[in-house]
């Protein structure tokens, strides 16, 4: 589903580089943690796949396309096979919960009448039933991620990234934000959480790629948070 | 939905922005004012020379009765001379440049004079010996005026050498530096006016960031991202345009048809109906501006 050749990114001349020759695979369904302190390549990483930054060398592939290739026009096609939960959770406060995870059907001109009925779905399939008419303010932090959580998911994108979808959020919260995500991973969809969040990832048994300095330093089925642990 | 979608973000764009969105209609509707104003004096311009220089003729006005000036010292003009001017006006040497020569007796010259003024009563005073005898001469090509005032203008008998068309050229002159008057501030105005549209998108597309980053992340096409902003500024062009549509007609409709043709008659002049020729230019030059600017613009605040 993800693949990564070989992939550096090097920002400025001289400097760095953010990815250092970091190849990896991802399968379909698959369920993979990216951990690392900050400015491992956390995100660089995420931002390679949404192709909203080029790599100075190496080849990124995702959903099959070689991402070097396809043209810029053709960009929001690849977007909308991804959908994408951050930790600050990136609503608009001033649109409904229906209305803030309607936009990304209605962005890519899904008709009428599928909005309305795949929206409350989605939305219920997050627990907010009944909470489709509030805004965001009027919710609490776990709510508005499962509202980001929606919106990625409305239309089904093979791949959802998430890059610290817990990091503004209590452990109690966190948890029922896991479990939805892990839901979202057996319906097929892979997943690829980027977190510093070492209980879930411990919790979870899931894969785990470890960054230190761009570098992939550890790539473990049913791995644990690892030994070089670093406070968030 | 998408259009449903497109015309909320629109009515969002437009409501927000408001005092803004007036401003672009308004300098608009002034900068196209101009180019409407201008386009239309060319059209008068036009509309004048065709009818005048079609009908232009050059006048020879002979001597007079009962009056000795210094171009005629002998009074009257005889029936000799004219025959002899008329011959030299027929004559080959003449006969490239000169269409038709006619002579206007004094007659003639009164009924004319009388089915023009006759209803003003100091004209009903006027006898036909007061009148004068003229040669008409239509030329081949009007702008040849300047051979035949040259062979005519101090032969005895005539008095005068009078082109027409110069009756008429300090109108053209006030018509063409108002042209170059309106072309000018048209310009001035357009400039501002794309100054204002893109200062505006800029500001709609920075007070929808968020909206428009989301609207990335979900996959939304650059086009589709920048369709509602193209649109606020055409529709605000649009309006802009219509204004100056409507300002133009009002302006010709009152002014030039019910003022200046009622009490002008000799020449034609623009009507509402080249109002709506200039009104599709106008319009388009409106939106292009509009969109050209936006394109500008949103390339550099919306970019994927």
């Amino acid at each position: 589903m993800i693949r990564f050749d070989n992939v550096s990114k090097v920002y400025a001349r001289g400097h760095r580089p953010a990815l250092d020759q970091v190849s990896l695979e991802i399968e379909r369904g698959e369920f993979v943690f990216l951990v690392g302190s900050s400015g491992s390549g956390k995100s660089t990483f995420l931002r390679l796949v949404l192709r909203e930054e080029r790599p100075t060398s190496g080849g990124v592939f995702v959903a099959g396309r070689n991402l070097a290739r396809i043209s810029s026009w053709k960009v929001p096609y690849l977007r909308r096979q991804i959908g994408t939960v951050f930790q600050d959770f990136r609503l608009l406060n001033n649109k409904t919960v229906f209305d803030n995870v309607a936009i990304a059907m209605q962005v890519i001109g899904k008709p009428r009448h599928q909005v309305m009925s795949t929206v409350p779905e989605t939305i219920e399939m997050v627990g907010l039933a009944g909470k489709e008419r509030r805004l965001p303010h009027e919710l609490s932090g776990g709510e508005q991620q499962r509202v980001a959580i929606a919106r990625a998911f409305v239309n089904r994108p093979p791949i959802i990234l998430a890059d610290e979808p817990t990091g503004n959020l209590d452990p109690t919260t966190s948890v029922g934000i896991m479990r939805l995500l892990e839901r979202i991973n057996r319906t097929g969809t892979t997943v690829v959480m980027a977190t510093h969040d070492d209980e879930i990832v411990d919790q979870m048994r899931k894969r785990v790629v470890e960054l230190v300095d761009g570098q992939m330093v550890r790539d473990q089925a049913r791995g644990v948070y690892g030994a070089r642990k670093e406070s968030a | 939905m998408r259009v449903r979608f497109v015309l909320a973000q629109i009515g969002n764009g437009l409501r927000r922005n408001l005092a803004m969105a007036v401003s672009v209609v308004l300098v608009t509707f002034i900068s196209l004012a101009f180019v409407g104003a201008a386009a239309l004096l060319q059209m008068q311009v036009d509309k004048a020379k065709d009818d005048w220089y079609d009908r232009v003729e050059v006048n020879v006005y002979l001597c007079p009765a009962g009056e000795a000036s210094q171009s005629c010292p002998d009074g009257e003009v005889t029936e000799e001379q004219i025959e002899e001017l008329r011959g030299l006006l027929e004559s080959d040497a003449l006969a490239d440049y000169v269409q038709t020569v006619y002579l206007e007796t004094k007659e003639q010259a009164w009924e004319a004079f009388q089915e023009r003024f006759g209803d003003q009563e100091w004209a009903q005073r006027i006898t036909q010996d007061q009148m004068q005898f003229s040669f008409r001469v239509k030329l081949v090509d009007p702008e040849q005026y300047q051979l035949i005032y040259d062979e005519l203008s101090g032969r005895p008998g005539v008095q005068q050498v009078i082109d027409q068309r110069s009756i008429l050229e300090p109108l053209f002159l006030v018509l063409n530096r108002a042209t170059l008057i309106s072309v000018g501030l048209a310009v001035l105005m357009t400039v501002t006016a794309v100054l204002l549209i893109t200062t505006t998108i800029r500001l709609s597309a920075m007070s929808r960031r968020r909206e428009t980053e989301i609207m990335r992340l979900v996959g939304a096409s650059n086009f589709f991202i920048q369709l509602p902003f193209m649109l606020e500024g055409a529709i605000a062009a649009l309006l802009g345009a219509a204004l100056a549509v409507g300002g133009l007609w009002v302006g010709v409709h009152y002014i030039v048809e019910e003022w200046l043709a009622e009490s002008v008659r000799f020449m034609p002049f623009v009507d509402t109906s080249d109002v709506w020729t200039v009104a599709p230019i106008l319009v388009a030059i409106g939106i292009g501006l509009a969109v050209v600017s936006s394109l500008v613009t949103l390339s550099r605040y919306t970019k994927v």
